[in-house]
């Protein structure tokens, strides 16, 4: 698919710790920025050890890091589709969706569509600007990690998780939609 | 009218508290400004010139009169004693405190209402026919469909932050009164070889580059609703622009790609979950529509009732003003729907106050089954009245200032808050309307002139949907003053056109001799039954223009 157009833009931080499954945990993982230096990248010069890497990065390593497909995740960016990774996404342990914004809701189509579409089962990672008021959206659409890079103590947002107990339509965490779970005697 | 059941209370009364926790947090300097500006959006809270504005969702405009008197004590309670409908069927309060919002929200969901997603970047309120159940013209009832698109839309979570707004009208009968091809996604019903389907319609809208939207599926199956729709707005999602709010509409996509294209990129997209579990079942269907049973008619002798309100009209010339202008043919024999005009001259269209809204609900009740719905244009129906009880109707109605004979009149305008009241306003709209309305107070040249949709906007955002007024005025700044341009020849109808440009723009004191400008043309040019819209078809811009702009000799 054809992207709009590629700003600079901001780039996902790292946090030292994050929400895996619904529990604070330590970040295990590095994270290569999109950067222009990047084309210098070899698999050769790439310190061992778990790292998640742009896509295009990937994409041009990936037939070199064979046999260390353990350590190696991908990262998304906003203007980046599920489609690119496609099936492929299986083979990683790890895919990350960054959200250059709060409001950039691209990533949400991007989870969902890995997913329900893609088959991936591995770790999905939000990172960026998203906030604590779109987590459980980001649940609903498949993530089960957060690096969240704001003010607030991950501990209090482990509470808005799961500020709705039921929903109207159907996601990756329930695939019916409420009218397949009612009982529709009317 | 929908009900909710345990899970619909559990849901909004969650939202309540989220809501709660949000404001709390944003007045302990928690949650930034910036932060706190999409969730308080979604919740239908705007910070306006003067207070916060606060819209409550009312979904395709359906009240029942236990809703309609709770509004009326939150407005006595919480704000200055009136409310306002607005151009989308909702209602807004103009000064209700930020602090207080929670409470307003906890007391709504009390009588099965909420704010949810009535500001945004995100689905909209779906809109629809006012007469909906009720029009001759019906091919299939709309309502059921746009409450399953609500439950579909409401907290969605892949779509709570699109790149603009979205808003999705559905029309379900042969005339157009759901302004369809100017909304995002229009959906028209239409019945094939006796099966119930919709015809597609995406990319309409006003604002700043006012489109009528293209017909992308011609026959989508009943069941395919919602995937159909997930299929749009996830193509949306994904390829709309972010870099430029003002080319961020889905609008501007269809435009830039196509509509070929688009449709194809939806088409693909549908083929992927056309068969997921949001295909509705019969079941479903079935359930939705049993919220909107026929109400318990009387049969009554059509011949009888008519040849009655016949001679009441012929006694009473101020009655059978009304009768003409303010009730509508009902498909039940003996029936009739009724508009209430909140549009007195002076009173800010679409204004009432906490004693009319109960009068409202007193009239549903005593009326009309205790529903009232609101329409596009800001007045409210009464659809099930019996014509045996029209007269009583009028002169209650009367009372509560509720029965000037000028619905679809030129003084039935649609007019958006303006300078009064929104900060986004280039200029003010209200007493641009109350001027209009003074000059123009005599009926018989009102009724002489027919249907006429004069419709005013603050700003090039449209909410007073100028572009589709058989006359549009759009406030616009000209070098820190107050202007106004004309424009002629738009409509919302099943025959969607937008207003072209009269031509330079005029001072407020002028607009109104520049309407009768207008008018005078029409009047000497018409042809027998011609409308305003007919014969500027007919004639096009020009004779209007030579008339207005005319250099005085
Ligand atoms: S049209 Fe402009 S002035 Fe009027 S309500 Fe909309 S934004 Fe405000």
């Amino acid at each position: 698919m054809p992207k709009p157009a590629k700003g600079t833009g901001p780039q996902p931080n790292n946090p030292e710790r994050l929400i895996l499954d619904g529990a604070v945990v330590a970040n295990e993982w590095r994270l290569v920025p999109a950067d222009e230096a990047n084309t210098e990248i070899t698999a050769a010069s790439l310190a061992p050890g778990k790292v998640i890497l742009p896509l295009s990065l990937w994409q041009r390593l990936r037939a070199d890091l064979a046999g260390r497909e353990s350590e190696i995740g991908v990262w998304l960016d906003s203007d980046e589709t599920a489609d690119q990774l496609g099936p492929s996404a299986s083979d990683l342990p790890l895919v990350a969706v960054h959200f250059p914004t709060f409001a950039d809701g691209r990533g949400f189509s991007t989870a969902r569509l890995l997913r329900e579409r893609y088959g991936y089962t591995g770790e999905l990672r939000a990172v960026g600007a998203f906030m604590r008021d779109q987590l459980t959206y980001l649940r609903r659409c498949g993530f089960n990690a957060f690096a969240y890079e704001g003010a607030q103590p991950l501990e209090q947002l482990l509470d808005s998780m799961h500020d709705f107990s039921d929903s109207y339509q159907a996601a990756v965490d329930e695939p019916r939609p409420i009218f397949r779970r009612r009982s529709l005697a009317g | 009218m929908y009900r909710y059941d345990e899970r619909d209370r559990t849901i909004i009364g969650e939202r309540v508290a989220q809501f709660r926790g949000q404001t709390e947090r944003y007045l302990a300097g928690e949650l930034s400004e910036e932060e706190f500006l999409p969730l308080r959006l979604q919740n239908g809270l705007y910070i306006q010139r003067l207070a916060p504005m606060l819209r409550i969702a009312v979904p395709y405009g359906l009240l029942n009169s236990a809703q309609l008197r709770r509004l009326a004590r939150i407005s006595r309670d919480y704000d200055k004693g009136y409310a306002h409908f607005t151009t989308r069927q909702n209602l807004q309060f103009n000064w209700p405190q930020l602090e207080d919002v929670p409470d307003i929200l906890s007391e709504l969901a009390e009588v099965e209402m909420h704010a949810v997603q009535t500001s945004g970047n995100c689905i909209r309120n779906t809109t629809s026919d006012p007469y909906a159940g009720v029009a001759r013209d019906e091919i299939a009832d709309p309502r059921p469909y746009c409450e399953l698109i609500r439950q579909w839309s409401t907290f969605h979570p892949e779509f709570a932050f699109l790149p603009r707004k979205f808003k999705i009208a559905v029309n379900g009968a042969e005339a157009d009164r759901a302004a369809i091809r100017v909304h995002d996604i229009g959906v028209q019903i239409v019945e094939r070889d006796g099966a119930i389907g919709y015809q597609v319609y995406v990319g309409g809208g006003q604002g700043r580059t006012p489109v009528i939207a293209e017909l992308i599926r011609d026959f989508l199956p009943e069941e395919d609703l919602l995937s159909y729709l997930e299929a749009i707005v996830r193509v949306y999602n994904q390829l709309g622009r972010r870099d430029n709010k003002y080319k961020a509409r889905i609008k501007i996509l269809v435009k830039a790609l196509g509509p070929e294209e688009f449709c194809r990129r939806v088409e693909e997209e549908w083929a992927q979950i056309r068969d997921s579990a949001d295909r509705l079942t019969p079941e479903a269907l079935a359930w939705a529509r049993s919220f909107f049973p026929e109400p318990e008619y009387r049969q009554l002798d059509a011949a009888v009732t008519e040849a009655a309100l016949r001679d009441q009209a012929d006694s009473d010339r101020a009655f059978s003003r009304w009768l003409e202008r303010n009730t509508f043919p009902h498909r039940v024999p003996g029936y009739r729907a009724v508009r209430l005009s909140t549009k007195p001259t002076g009173v800010p269209p679409g204004d009432v106050t906490d004693t009319q809204l109960e009068a409202i609900a007193d009239l549903a009740d005593r009326f009309s089954f205790g529903e009232a719905r609101v329409t596009h244009d800001q007045n409210v129906v009464l659809a099930d009245v019996r014509q045996d009880a029209l007269l009583d109707l009028w002169q209650a109605a009367r009372k509560h200032g509720f029965a000037t004979p000028n619905i679809g009149t030129l003084t039935d305008m649609i007019c958006c808050p303006g300078g009064d009241y929104c900060s986004l306003a280039n200029a003010k709209s209200i007493p641009v309307a109350e001027a209009i309305q003074r000059r123009f107070d005599d009926l018989d040249y009102l009724y002489d002139l027919g249907d006429l949709n004069l419709n005013i906007s603050g700003c090039m955002n449209a909410c007073g949907h100028h572009h589709v007024g058989h006359i549009g005025i759009l406030g616009v700044d000209k070098k820190g003053e107050e202007f106004y341009q004309v424009q002629l020849g738009g409509s919302s109808s099943e025959n969607t056109s937008l207003a072209r440009v009269l031509g330079p723009s005029f001072s407020r004191a002028e607009v109104p001799e520049v309407i009768g400008k207008i008018l005078d043309i029409y009047i000497e040019q018409r042809r027998a039954d011609e409308l305003f819209l007919d014969t500027y078809n007919r004639i096009g811009l020009q004779p209007f223009k030579e008339r207005v702009y005319a250099k005085a000799s």
